[in-house]
């Protein structure tokens, strides 16, 4: 199989440079890594312009992301590249560990079926990034994609931004509307808005190959604590696209990186960990994790979203993950902001939903790391115990913590989202994301029921058209299709199941696919106050 | 058999695992071992029902000390 060719992404004089300029952009993205992309990928769909300015020329290199989770996938059907994503990576399920050299237990983590998309794909991040440029460039109109384009300064104005850029042909200034900063773990737009970055770092570090061999191991995630390969410390191995697989080896804090990433001493610990059979090492790295986030995602016109608002460390694989459900919340807000449909508060609800996000997939994140790297012999005992009960009880398996892989959060209690009815049963509860489940079109053709929800607000109901004042997408769930109305047919009767459809009731669906309210016996008033509560509306 | 060995913590499980490392920080082994068992007594009280109580002891048990194979 071919290596991965990092082709490198034109160059090309940016227009204040070479004569046109006095444009003001109505949204300027900083970073060109897979939240940067999406974002300027959504926006577009929403019809609004965007820059996007990259300091690089190409993919993200070596070993970063491979794991990328349902709802990542479902967001990236909604922007027109899930289904290629799904069709290059590995689709995965089954998770394996292991204690010394014996098998504790595996989990599946879809065990029902009627979705679209797969728990987890692994799907190399270069993939994932070239796929996004790639649908990109299928608006040229509104995307403006900018390599080798440095933000080298950044200043907040009354009603926008204006940033220095640095390129091969020298420097020119630009100014936007909002500016989304993308720009990465190590964002340099933080330093220059003195926004602080706080963060707990992790002693231990982790040797992080990818090495290409031929094998027939499964589609499944392994890990080891404690393996005899491995002296003591954890292991993961997991498949990726191209014969490539993910080799993530703990090192102690005082390993020297310099030697630890010699061939000459990274060949015996994959020897040790896969076994005798060819392989060649693609990329070796040495890493340390932390998980922190900035205190605000949203500081007047520029809003953070991705590595540069929150970090974590990968055993979740809650980073990439959690920065495309940040582009999911964002971008439908921004573009109302944008088109003057809503006000700006709008925004706050994106700081205060996603911190709690970055919340949830930071505790997540630490504490698998922290079972992971016992700091002391009570910790070790305390592991070693809940691993050896794990191989005989089943309460045991759901305290192993190899890392809690990444499901999006409930944004239940926040303000967009109504109060529950309490006539309602089943989980899509208002702030839940909307489960997936099979349906056919009016035409009778198969499909999804999320690719039916769409990027905009809808209300959906069962079984009789719900009662709607406003301009809204309405959706109805019934045996045979209504006319005038689109109908999606629940031939396997599972959205009435996952929805606790009863006759007559409805859902209000954010654009980001939330649930923001339902009703049983819903009104024309109780849906038009859940809307506008929906958009932030003063009430 | 009267003990419950299904998953019983509902989301809470990984909290508990983590406060249970906070409280054992900065105590040193004899007052580690004093902690457990006055948790142990406390959830043994909790819990109420001999022979659960007694079942987990033997589950407990096993493994260890003179019972090792
Ligand atoms: C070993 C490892 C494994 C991981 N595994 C997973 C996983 O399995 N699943 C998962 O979801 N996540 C995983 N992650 C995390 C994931 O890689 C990140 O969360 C993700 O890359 C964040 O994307 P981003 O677009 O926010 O930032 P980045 O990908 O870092 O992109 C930032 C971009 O901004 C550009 N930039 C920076 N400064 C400037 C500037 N001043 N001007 C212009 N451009 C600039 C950079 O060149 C870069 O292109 C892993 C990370 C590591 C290290």
């Amino acid at each position: 199989m071919a290596r991965y060719e990092y082709k490198p992404f034109p160059y090309r004089t940016p227009a204040e440079l070479s004569g046109g300029a006095g444009w003001r952009w109505p949204v300027v993205i900083v970073g060109a890594g897979p939240i940067g992309l999406a974002a300027a990928i959504d926006l577009a769909l929403h019809g609004v312009a965007c820059v996007v300015l990259d300091d690089n020329n190409v993919v993200s290199r070596g070993s970063r992301a491979i794991c990328w989770s349902k709802r990542t996938l479902e967001i990236f059907d909604r922007l027109g590249v899930g289904e290629r994503m799904v069709k290059k990576g590995v689709t995965w399920k089954v998770g394996r560990l292991y204690h010394r050299d014996r098998e504790v237990y595996s989990f599946d983590l879809l065990p029902e079926a009627g979705h679209k998309n797969p728990a987890f794909i692994n799907l190399q991040q270069y993939y994932v990034e070239q796929f996004l440029v790639e649908r990109c460039l299928q608006f040229p109109g509104l995307i403006d994609l900018r390599f080798k384009n440095k933000v080298t300064g950044v200043k907040q104005l009354a009603d926008g931004i204006a940033a220095e850029v640095e390129t091969p042909d020298g420097r020119y200034g630009i100014q936007g509307e909002y500016l989304i900063a993308c720009d990465g773990a190590k964002s340099s737009i933080r330093a220059m808005l003195g926004v602080e970055f706080k963060s707990h770092i992790f002693p231990e570090q982790f040797l992080i190959t990818d090495v290409e061999m031929k094998a027939d191991f499964p589609s499944e995630r392994w890990f080891w604590f404690e393996p005899k390969f491995h002296n003591g410390q954890s292991a993961l191995l997991h498949k990726q696209p191209d014969d490539i697989y993910r080799i993530d080896l703990q090192l102690p804090p005082d390993a020297d990186a310099k030697e630890e990433t010699k061939p000459e001493n990274v060949i015996p610990r994959i020897k040790a960990a896969v076994g005798e059979r060819p392989f060649e090492i693609d990329w070796v790295s040495l890493y340390t994790f932390q998980c922190g986030r900035i205190d605000r995602f949203v500081h007047g016109r520029v809003i953070f979203a991705g590595d540069s608002a929150h970090v974590v460390s990968p055993f979740g694989a809650r980073g990439g993950n959690g920065g495309i459900q940040d582009v999911d919340n964002l971008v439908w807000k921004l573009a109302a902001v944008m088109k003057a449909k809503a006000s700006p508060a709008l925004l706050e609800s994106y700081n205060a939903e996603r911190v709690h996000g970055a919340d949830e997939n930071i505790h997540n994140s630490s504490r698998s790391t922290n079972f992971m790297t016992p700091k002391n012999a009570f910790e070790y005992l305390l592991r070693d115990e809940v691993l050896s009960l794990a191989e005989s009880y089943p309460f045991a398996r759901r305290l192993v913590n190899s890392g809690r892989l990444s499901i999006p959060c409930s944004l239940a209690g926040f303000a967009l989202q109504s109060r529950d009815d309490p006539e309602m049963a089943g989980a899509m509860a208002p702030g839940v994301a909307c489960s997936d489940a099979p349906v056919r079109d009016a035409s009778g053709r198969p499909g999804w029921l999320l690719d039916h929800l769409g990027g905009d607000f809808v209300v959906m109901s069962f079984g009789t058209p719900p009662p709607v004042r406003q301009d809204v997408r309405r959706l109805v769930i019934a045996s045979e299709p209504i006319a005038g109305i689109e109908t999606v047919c629940d031939a396997s009767g599972l959205v009435a199941e996952r929805y606790g459809g009863r006759d007559g009731a409805a859902y209000v669906i954010r654009p980001d696919q939330h649930v923001a309210a339902r009703f049983a016996e819903p009104t024309a008033e109780k849906v038009a106050t859940a809307l506008a509560r929906a958009k932030a509306e003063a009430a | 058999m009267s003990l419950n060995t299904e998953w019983n913590l509902g989301n809470a499980g990984d909290e508990i695992y983590t406060e249970l490392i906070e409280a054992h920080a900065g105590l040193t082994e004899t007052e580690s071992r004093r902690l457990d068992l006055r948790l142990i007594l406390l959830l043994a009280n909790q819990v109420g029902d001999g022979a659960a109580i007694r079942e987990a002891l033997r589950l407990a048990r096993e493994g260890l000390g003179a019972s090792r194979q």
